[in-house]
């Protein structure tokens, strides 16, 4: 593979694609628009070219039909992917990701592992609304069986996606259009078990933890940045896998820190930011904390159209440093 | 292929019809006999279950398919344990019919880790893949899909193994089982989707759901070849299987059988003249004059296939079959403590 080169998220994704058709015949990808390249942006192009029809499958409009079957395949000896081009369109096929895979272990007594990987893609901005816009990881994370995957970075969309795919469990895996561009230094591919996938330190800090994931992340990397450039030490937490959570990175840099805003493309009600300032305050102890924690997540309200309604419905670098700076300059209220 | 619509099964669902014995000429005594052996292993253990849910032994939700054995028993004759069968909420005839053990289907029941989901499932989540049972599963509609897929893996691998999905025609009404049949067809995967009509879903007949009492529109809707059989006639049952295994086996696509029977107990539970608050005692007795097991019989005895005496022995070693399964059921363990977070993923 490629030596230092730089890796954008889009090109990590196909890589991913590529290695895991080339390598593992019994993967297949299944899903809609997979003959256009319209629906995916770039990160599965031509895939069926050089694959074969038969194993790059373009469907018809059937979520459930889909989903279902890629879990029926997977459950006699297949690893599938379903991509489901919008997160928005894969609520259809929730009974078969949420009644369906993540329960057949269980309630088969753990003697069949619906090996199936479900792409969903968030993708928003540009004017789309309602129901083009949704990012409903928290619902999923919710779910014991599945595995929730949000990838941040070019080499963790590569690299997880392997795993994902790799791994024996239902996996969700949820990439974000804002992403694609994203680019990073590239050692090439490294191949992870899954299960031991947990968050990492993505920018080392010592005054406050932010832990975000996806595209969460990159905002927070990049108001890091800004914050660096003023003398605040920022720490940044990406969660990588959102369910199950590994605690254990995340609790040892608030130990350090005493400060953590948690930063979610989600909404804030039962969502992923409460998830992980409610994980983090068991067990780190109150004396520890130099600030109460905080969230930043989606305004409360669906995804607007007009331009001037998103400035201000996406959370945006600038809120995470205000957040920031108001945190270091407060305490604990006890 | 049918070019008119099917708009009703007509004497398919009289209850004064086919009461008579089924059509034997030609058929093979013993082949005749092991379906009646199995039926009655079907009916007797759905029978010790009724019981012991009286008893308040069992305590999950358990959906009796006592009536409809012939339509699983028919369904399985043709297939290996290679083939891919997945059930629905009533799947003990289902199980059974495969080569299920009395065994592990009691064990599962009763929360015994000697179940054949270790003691995880119950009544309603029963899996066997050594006889190709895969899985089924009691929301509605919910394994046709998966099913589907296994028809999808078995055309990718063209080993000429087939998938077979069991529902009834409540799960007809349900999106997932329209797509199901839709991908089905346009991909031709090897899938025979067995639809057991038994008029009702839980309370409400199928008249009161549907503008029409066959299921079988959506097969002609989606070009899969299809056919709407007395359910009760085991020989009719496997025959009409026969023809739909051969069909898909030989990469012709889905197929669409429609057996048409009847429930004899309430949509769960025990309960015979009550189906979850409402009466149909009156038509149910006509109703058991089609039973599956007495038509065979009496076919059999006519043809000086069976005697009396070799019915009730017949019958007998069933009974001591059941009582020693049962035994054993409740002799056995249940999971270890640890079995629900170990279970939750692979290792």
């Amino acid at each position: 593979m490629q030596n230092n080169k730089t890796l954008n998220y889009a090109d990590g994704i196909l890589q991913a694609f590529t290695y895991l058709l080339e390598n593992h015949k019994e993967v297949f990808v299944f899903g809609q628009g997979l003959w256009s390249p319209w629906y995916v942006g770039s990160t599965m192009k031509d895939l069926d070219k050089k694959f074969g029809v038969e194993r790059v499958i373009d469907s018809p409009v059937s979520e459930v039909a889909v989903t279902g079957a890629a879990i029926g395949a997977s459950v006699c000896g297949y690893r599938p992917i379903v991509v489901h081009p919008r997160v928005d369109f894969m609520i259809l096929a929730i009974d078969q990701i949420v009644s369906q895979a993540a329960k057949w272990s269980s309630m088969f007594g753990g003697q069949v592992h619906p090996a199936v990987t479900i792409r969903g893609i968030v993708n928003r901005g540009g004017e789309q609304g309602a129901q083009h816009s949704q990012a409903l990881h928290a619902w999923f994370a919710h779910v014991p069986g599945l595995r929730v995957v949000m990838p941040a970075t070019a080499r963790d969309a590569r690299d997880l996606l392997i795993a994902s795919v790799l791994c024996d469990d239902p996996v969700l895996y949820i990439d974000d259009r804002w992403l694609y561009e994203w680019e990073e230094e590239d050692p090439g591919i490294q191949l992870l078990n899954l299960s031991e996938v947990g968050p990492h330190v993505l920018k080392n800090g010592n005054d406050i933890t932010i832990v975000a994931a996806s595209f969460s992340t990159k905002l927070a990397m990049d108001a890091a940045k800004t914050l660096e450039e003023e003398g605040i030490s920022v720490e940044v937490v990406d969660l990588r896998v959102i369910n199950p959570i590994h605690w254990d990175v995340i609790l040892e840099s608030v130990q350090k820190t005493g400060r953590l805003l948690a930063v979610d493309g989600g909404w804030q009600s039962c969502g992923l930011a409460g998830e992980i300032i409610a994980g983090v305050m068991e067990h780190v102890p109150l004396a520890v904390m130099k600030a109460s924690p905080k969230r930043l997540t989606l305004t409360n309200a669906p995804a607007p159209t007009s331009k001037v309604l998103e400035e201000i419905y996406y959370t945006q670098p600038s809120q995470i440093i205000s957040a920031v700076k108001e945190m270091i300059g407060s305490k604990v209220h006890v | 292929m049918t070019t008119h619509l099917i708009e009703s099964l007509g004497n398919l669902s009289d209850p004064l019809c086919y009461q008579e014995p089924i059509n034997i000429v030609g058929e093979n005594k013993e082949i005749l006999l092991n379906e009646l052996r199995i039926m009655w292993v079907i009916r007797k253990a759905e029978e010790k279950i009724a019981e012991q849910i009286i008893s308040g032994a069992i305590k999950c939700p358990c959906h009796l398919g006592i009536g409809q054995e012939a339509a699983a028993v028919g369904v399985s004759a043709y297939l290996t344990p290679n083939d891919k069968v997945f059930g629905a909420h009533r799947s003990h005839s289902h199980f059974l019919a495969l080569g299920g053990t009395l065994d592990s289907l009691f064990a599962e029941v009763l929360g015994k880790v000697t179940g054949c989901s270790k003691g995880m499932g119950g009544s309603m989540h029963l899996f066997d893949p050594s006889i190709g049972f895969h899985g089924s599963v009691p929301i509605v509609g919910g394994s046709v899909p998966i099913a589907t897929g296994a028809g999808l893996a078995a055309k990718l691998s063209k080993k000429g193994e087939v998938a077979v999905s069991y529902f009834g025609d409540g799960a007809i009404e349900e999106g997932a089982v329209q797509e199901s049949l839709n991908l089905a067809s346009v991909m031709k995967l090897p899938v025979i989707f067995v639809c057991e009509n038994n008029l009702f879903s839980s309370h409400l007949h199928i008249e009161l759901r549907q503008p029409a009492n066959t299921t079988a529109r959506f097969a002609q809707a989606n070009l899969i070849e299809h056919a709407v059989i007395d359910g009760n006639d085991v020989v009719t049952v496997r025959k009409t299987a026969q023809r739909a295994i051969e069909h898909a086996r030989a990469g012709k696509g889905p197929f669409f059988i429609e057996a048409v029977t009847y429930r004899w107990r309430g949509h769960v539970g025990p309960s015979e003249d009550t189906d979850v608050g409402v009466k149909r005692g009156a038509e149910l007795s006509v109703w058991r004059k089609r039973d599956p097991l007495s038509r065979l019989a009496l076919a059999l005895i006519q043809s000086n296939m069976l005697t009396e005496k070799t019915h009730t022995d017949i019958q007998e070693e069933v009974d001591s079959q059941i009582k020693e399964a049962w035994q054993n059921a409740l002799n056995a363990p249940y999971p270890e403590l640890s079995a629900i977070l170990e279970t939750v993923y692979a290792k």
